[in-house]
């Protein structure tokens, strides 16, 4: 059985092993697309510790394969059928390996659904006026007192977001100064721990090695926001095909993180049972036809809908946009309604600015930025990924910006709680990593 | 699946329904899968391109040369085209022509080289020939190289005798380096040529010569020069006349006695020897009537008795 909190620490080190080796994969299990990204590390830009690199931490990767296949099995954003989502995985993973011409063993995985939630954890040490040691850090993140997340949850991303050391708040990273009493708030995400294991084992059937786990909602916002909306405040909203992941950023670190089990498929199903059409047309005249805001010139626009009935009056039929817009905009509004809700609960209007992104592949229905500003707020803009080395013209849209974020999730990850050192007292009593330690340490 | 679950309602609908359904998965199967990824393996393609391809061709060699009647057959077969090309007439080698050779020489080469023409030119090793060519003691240097035609051309430069030699196996020629020619015959077939004789005379070949030039004034007189010791040089006058050189700046010692035979005819008295090996003091020794006559002469002077 595959542990998530165990084997946080083994993935990051597996992480920093392929990153040594030059290959890794990442790997968006979504649940309308599977897409798989090839990276090769060239070593620039390693050990780059002040805060942002060249090219705002793009530099060191390049993309070197890139694919893309019909998902199966996904839905919300979990794994629903496991043959088929391995098979879709080794699909994606074997072309991208085939475009790249070389063989990947370790992925990174990023997925949507299982239901994340937001903790905000606060944990208080005092250190008596010495200066802060990465030791100290270790033991105020293990100060933070951990709430009861439930039953088959498991903590997917825990990160120090603020620390304090008395009074001055805002620091980065306390080590190296003097002060009697540091605290730190960490925001923590926990999902199903069902949906990770799924995922776990799916990966582990293509030989695969899972190097790093990473929420969508997360990773896209590390894509789509820029740099001062990361610092300043901002939402990101990737509408994906069956969840709508919402992260909410702040001075760099994701504050907050949810899910809307709704998306674009939904849309799309509208439209099949309105019109009586199968999905794959659905889908096709969403894409070609689809939009938020019907006008007069819609009502004239007529759509063929064929079919292959065989009944030449169902196959004949015809439907103006308006109609189209009519279903669609009732379930995008019910989306957003979602979305601003879970702002609503993060506490989105306290923030100094509240830019709100959207991206994912349902943001490209025309007219959504007009729709979501009069649900969300005014200050709405539709996001795209940022470039990265390497990455073919096809998966710069904004349904990759998950995958994208994952290259950059993956090159400079942030700190999360299993970075640091176990703190010496949380060793079991009497064990020889205790002895050790104190060597180490003394000498 | 969706369209499957809707078939039985609309019958005609069911079949195309169900092809769309079951439209093939792109996937591969786990063990296409696997293949392409041990492919993408960079150890593993090097194997299969380059190892594979040169373990069956070594392993295919060796099992067939493993069997002795193949490996009699491969060498049989390599031999038969050997043959067919050294027997071609553009490889074949008909007579020898010898430049600048004397016709003793010539013989000489012929016979040592033996060659039994016709013969093929991969058979010639020019090289070895070369060397049993200069062997000879009358060649200085020789050339042999195969002409258009099949004529192997052999140039030989002789050695041109300077001195003669009397030694432990007769009078013998020696070159101006002091290179044994050849044996010379009788004295009087070589009438031009300077003698020189004694031991370790031939490797003083080029400062005999230097004498011998020096001694010009000396014309018939002159019988030769023979070597003392190893180390310096008599010169050997009609009558048994010698003027003794020193070990170093002989030819000076030597120009030094003609210039005091031109200027006294020292060397056509009664003497026996001019010693100038010491420079500072030369010496002439008198023969025994001299002597006495001297000696006589200068009782004279001194008015002893005798």
């Amino acid at each position: 059985m595959f542990e998530l909190y165990e084997s946080q620490r083994a993935m990051r080190n597996m992480r920093k092993a392929a990153m040594q080796r030059g290959v890794v994969a990442v790997l968006d299990v979504g649940s309308s697309k599977i897409a798989c990204l090839v990276l090769r590390f060239d070593g620039t830009e390693r050990g780059a510790d002040s805060g942002v690199g060249s090219l705002a931490g793009q530099a060191g990767f390049r993309v070197i394969g890139a694919a893309t296949t019909r998902s199966r099995g996904v839905r919300f954003g979990e794994i629903a059928a496991m043959s088929e989502t391995e098979r879709a995985i080794r699909t994606a993973v074997q072309a991208a390996q085939k475009m790249a011409g070389i063989r990947v063993d370790h992925v990174i995985a990023c997925f949507s659904g299982a239901e994340p939630r937001s903790y905000g954890l606060d944990g208080k040490v005092s250190i008596d006026g010495a200066m802060v040691t990465e030791q100290d850090v270790a033991r105020v993140l293990s100060a933070c007192d951990v709430p009861d997340v439930g039953h088959g949850r498991e903590v997917l991303h825990a990160q120090p977001v603020n620390f304090a050391l008395d009074h001055r708040s805002g620091l980065s990273d306390p080590r190296g100064q003097i002060g009697r009493e540091l605290t730190c708030d960490m925001h923590m995400l926990t999902v199903n721990a069902q949906a990770i294991q799924n995922l776990a084992h799916c990966v582990k059937r293509c030989d695969l090695e899972l190097a790093g786990i990473a929420s969508s909602a997360y990773v896209s916002g590390v894509a789509a926001l820029v740099e001062d909306e990361q610092e300043l405040g901002a939402a990101c909203i990737d509408m994906g095909g069956g969840a709508t992941g919402v992260s909410i950023f702040m001075k760099k670190h994701m504050i907050y993180g949810d899910t809307v089990p709704m998306g674009g498929d939904h849309v799309t199903g509208d439209i099949s049972m309105g019109l009586q059409i199968p999905m794959a047309m659905a889908e096709r005249i969403k894409t070609f036809y689809g939009g938020v805001h019907a006008t007069g010139m819609d009502d004239r626009e007529m759509i063929e809908i064929s079919g292959d009935t065989g009944d030449w009056h169902h196959d004949r039929r015809q439907v103006s946009r308006a109609e189209l817009i009519g279903i669609m905009r009732p379930r995008v509004e019910e989306i957003l309604e979602e979305v601003r809700a879970c702002l609503d609960a993060a506490g989105f209007e306290h923030l100094p600015s509240q830019q709100i992104v959207l991206t994912g592949a349902a943001s490209q229905i025309p007219g959504l930025d007009g729709l979501a500003s009069r649900i969300l707020g005014s200050q709405v803009r539709l996001g795209r990924p940022m470039r990265v080395h390497g990455l073919p013209q096809a998966v710069t849209g904004p349904g990759f910006a998950s995958a994208v974020g994952m290259c950059l999730f993956a090159a400079h990850p942030q700190d999360e709680w299993w970075d640091f050192e176990i703190p010496a007292e949380r060793y079991a009593p009497r064990s020889i990593m205790k002895a050790m330690k104190w060597f180490r340490d003394n000498w | 699946m969706r369209s499957v679950g809707a078939a039985p309602n609309r019958a005609p609908a069911g079949r195309a329904a169900r092809v769309q359904a079951y439209r093939s998965d792109p996937a591969p199967s786990r063990m296409k899968y696997r293949l392409e990824r041990l492919m993408l393996t960079p150890l593993f393609r090097f194997t299969l391109r380059f190892g594979l391809p040169f373990l069956i061709g070594v392993g295919g060699a060796s099992w067939y040369f493993s069997v002795d009647s193949n490996r009699e057959a491969f060498v049989g077969a390599v031999m038969s085209v050997r043959d067919q090309i050294e027997s071609r007439p553009e490889f074949r080698v008909d007579l020898m022509a010898i430049d600048g050779a004397s016709e003793g020489v010539a013989a000489d080469v012929r016979e040592i080289l033996s060659l039994d023409f016709p013969l093929s030119s991969f058979d010639l090793d020019l090289d070895e020939m070369r060397g049993i060519v200069t062997g000879l003691d009358a060649v200085k240097s020789a050339s042999l190289r195969i002409k258009q035609g099949g004529v192997l051309e052999v140039s030989i430069v002789e050695r041109v005798p300077v001195v003669l030699w009397r030694g432990v196996r007769g009078l013998e020629l020696l070159d101006e380096t002091g290179v044994l020619v050849g044996p010379a015959g009788k004295r009087a077939e070589h009438a031009d040529l300077p003698i020189v004789a004694g031991t370790g005379a031939e490797t003083a070949i080029p400062e005999a010569l230097e004498l011998f030039a020096a001694a010009a004034p000396l014309e018939g007189k002159l019988r030769g020069l023979e070597r003392i010791g190893a180390r310096r040089w008599d010169v050997v006058l009609d009558g048994g006349q010698r003027i003794l050189l020193p070990e170093k700046g002989a030819v000076q010692a030597l120009e030094r006695a003609m210039a005091m035979d031109g200027a006294v005819d020292m060397l056509s008295r009664d003497i026996a020897a001019v010693d100038l090996r010491l420079a500072q003091r030369p010496t002439l020794r008198l023969n025994h009537d001299a002597a006495q006559e001297y000696w006589r002469i200068k009782s004279f002077e001194t008015g002893e008795k005798r």
